[in-house]
């Protein structure tokens, strides 16, 4: 039954991972993501999923590749330094071509870095992460609810593209408090005649694999998998607009940190200056088209992108814009969140110079 | 069948019509027939999902007319725990060769061990990497020569090579442990009767079940298949004993 709660972000999508149909859980503790794992540590007996704690990151993206090629409804859940771990497993998983759910609860990096929120992983997140041409769905969620509402698109677009899929949160997100409005449960029916359940007989056997030994054979592939890449970047992209109709400056943001700049764009305003927020939803695909689309307006004098980083979806954003304007960068990095304030004056010194 | 002749022997139906790769006199195809006769024979074609590895082995899912899934170098372990804990009632195998199983799979080895995963493990030891063309491997012997121990492989240097059936055969949730070989049809049948209870095992869920074939590499060793089966006989099997280290109680 749908119900409105207040939970933290990493439990609301342990329970909307329940909820959408959970069939595996495979994965290893790391801060600042493990209630998730603990959340349907303690729901297990309720519920007909198998969890298993993995001896490794490693482990538990394999897990995820022999459970999800079995057919089943697979997700695991990490932070960034685990996420680099299981960047072999996904390329796997990727040309194979097993849905699952990844979520990152992004932390400060690079290395061991800091328990602390981060967006610091979007290029391994958004340009494949592993070795080869692949890309995973990814989503990026900016409050408690769309922890909930991304596990269902995410699990949903798993499915329809035989892809991995992934949401790209943060530490924040993973522990904040909100409330959440839980969607009805759905009975999970999968419908895959690739998966290795055990050959049917009369049939040919079901094998997954990412060996094609032949260049011709693996340009083949690749072929296919790029094409189905191009169908996803036309159909799935997601965003959203914040002021930005009559809007000169436009700030990109996305996750925690777009919901810092909403408040920017609003004292912005009250300031009497006109800016916008875009968000991609999607950063994989990334809704390119749109950005370009707005660069052309004639009052758009430039674009800011503001993430807590070094500055990476800013290159996203500047082959986007092509040229067409100025695209700055304000980000902040190794933990620290940057206040509405900080943002708006990074705005107002742009608008100025 | 041409009039007067008898059908003595054929190959397995569980096995693909499909020439192997393997290099003559491999005990690779040998274990390949060995455990499609036994799929074939307990009659779980239907129930069967393999994973392959990564090494010589990588095209198992050609060869064996069942599900299968290849695994990452090292991960078969922990993808076979997958396919296993979603589908309990099917019979899940991985095939690994040392390079896998042992050196860079041995964490996900031993963890599947340890907690007993109901699959069965088939592991060809032939004390090399022979895929990537001879360099040495954790069972490598001492003093064996390999492109990367040119000199023999010293003990001090890169440590003694691996008993794998020793080690697992101490975690309490394992089952069926068996070293086995294929250098005589006398061992052959012995280490398909050891493939079939490990199956059988399976089936009654006792836990998990392992089973070294102890193998040869007549390319990476640089020798004749014969010579191969002499060096098991004399170099490998006194530091890697054939037989039983662990069955299920009630045996």
């Amino acid at each position: 039954m749908s119900e409105i709660k207040l939970m933290k972000g990493n439990e609301a999508l342990a329970e909307a991972a329940i909820r959408a149909g959970l069939q595996g859980y495979f994965g290893y503790p790391i801060t600042p993501q493990s209630e998730v794992v603990e959340y349907l540590a303690r729901e297990e007996p309720k519920h007909n999923y198998v969890l298993l704690q993995a001896e490794s990151e490693l482990a538990a993206v394999n897990m995820m590749y022999g459970a999800g090629g079995a057919g089943a409804r697979v997700m695991t859940t990490t932070s960034s330094p685990g996420f680099s771990l299981m960047q072999e497993g996904i390329s796997y998983i990727a040309c194979a071509q097993i849905p699952c759910l990844f979520a990152n609860i992004v932390r400060g990096g690079p290395g061991l870095g800091t328990i602390q929120p981060s967006q610091s992983d979007y290029f391994q997140a958004t340009k494949g992460g592993g070795h080869g041409d692949y890309h995973l769905i990814v989503l990026a969620p900016n409050s408690v609810q769309e922890m909930v509402d991304h596990v269902y698109l995410g699990f949903e677009l798993a499915d329809k593209y035989r892809s991995p899929a992934m949401l790209l949160s943060d530490g924040a997100i993973g522990q904040m408090m909100e409330k959440v409005q839980l969607p009805d449960p759905i009975e999970y029916k999968p419908d895959k005649p690739w998966a290795t359940v055990g050959k049917k007989p009369g049939q040919e056997r079901n094998y997954l694999t990412s060996l094609y030994i032949q260049s011709e054979e693996m340009e083949e592939k690749n072929i296919e998998l790029q094409a189905k890449f191009k169908k996803i970047e036309e159909n799935e992209v997601r965003f959203e607009e914040y002021k930005t109709n009559d809007a000169e400056i436009i700030i990109v943001s996305f996750g925690l940190s777009s919901r810092i700049s909403k408040k920017s764009v609003d004292m912005a305003r009250e300031a009497g200056l006109k800016v916008g927020l875009f968000r991609p939803i999607t950063v994989w695909p990334f809704p390119a088209n749109k950005i370009a689309d707005i660069a052309t307006r004639k009052q758009v004098k430039f674009f800011i992108s503001v993430e807590m980083n070094a500055g990476q979806m800013v290159e996203d954003v500047k082959l986007a814009v092509n040229g067409k304007k100025p695209v700055y960068f304000y980000g902040r990095m190794g933990g620290i969140i940057p206040t509405p304030k900080e943002i708006l004056t990074a705005v107002q010194e742009r608008s100025r110079s | 069948m041409k009039e007067g002749y008898k059908l003595i022997y054929q190959k397995p139906k569980t096995l693909r019509e499909k020439r192997m790769h393997y290099c003559p006199g491999c005990f690779h195809a040998t274990t390949h027939k060995l455990m499609m006769e036994v799929v074939e024979e307990l009659g779980i074609q239907e129930k069967t999902i393999g994973v392959c590895p990564v090494g010589c082995s990588v095209f198992a899912y050609d060869y064996m007319d069942v599900d299968m899934q290849e695994a990452a170098h090292g991960r078969a372990a922990a993808v076979a725990t997958g396919i296993k804990r979603m589908h309990p009632n099917k019979i899940v195998f991985s095939y690994q060769g040392d390079g896998d199983l042992a050196a860079i799979g041995t964490a996900e080895t031993i963890h599947a061990c340890n907690r007993g995963e109901n699959f069965t493990f088939i592991f060809i030891n032939n004390g090399i990497y022979g895929m990537t063309g001879g360099q040495m491997a954790p069972t490598t012997l001492e003093g064996q020569k390999t492109t990367t121990s040119p000199y023999g492989r010293d003990p001090k240097k890169a440590g003694p090579p691996l008993k794998m059936c020793e080690i697992v055969s101490q975690f309490e949730a394992v089952a069926y442990v068996e070293r086995v070989s294929c250098n005589t049809p006398a061992n052959a049948r012995k280490a398909k009767r050891a493939i079939k209870k490990a199956f059988e095992y399976q089936i009654q869920g006792l836990g998990t079940t392992f089973i070294e074939v102890a193998s040869n590499c007549p390319s990476g060793w640089k020798c004749t298949p014969e010579e191969s089966l002499e060096w098991l006989k004399e170099k490998a099997f006194p530091y890697f004993p054939l037989g039983v280290f662990k069955k299920p109680e009630e045996v």
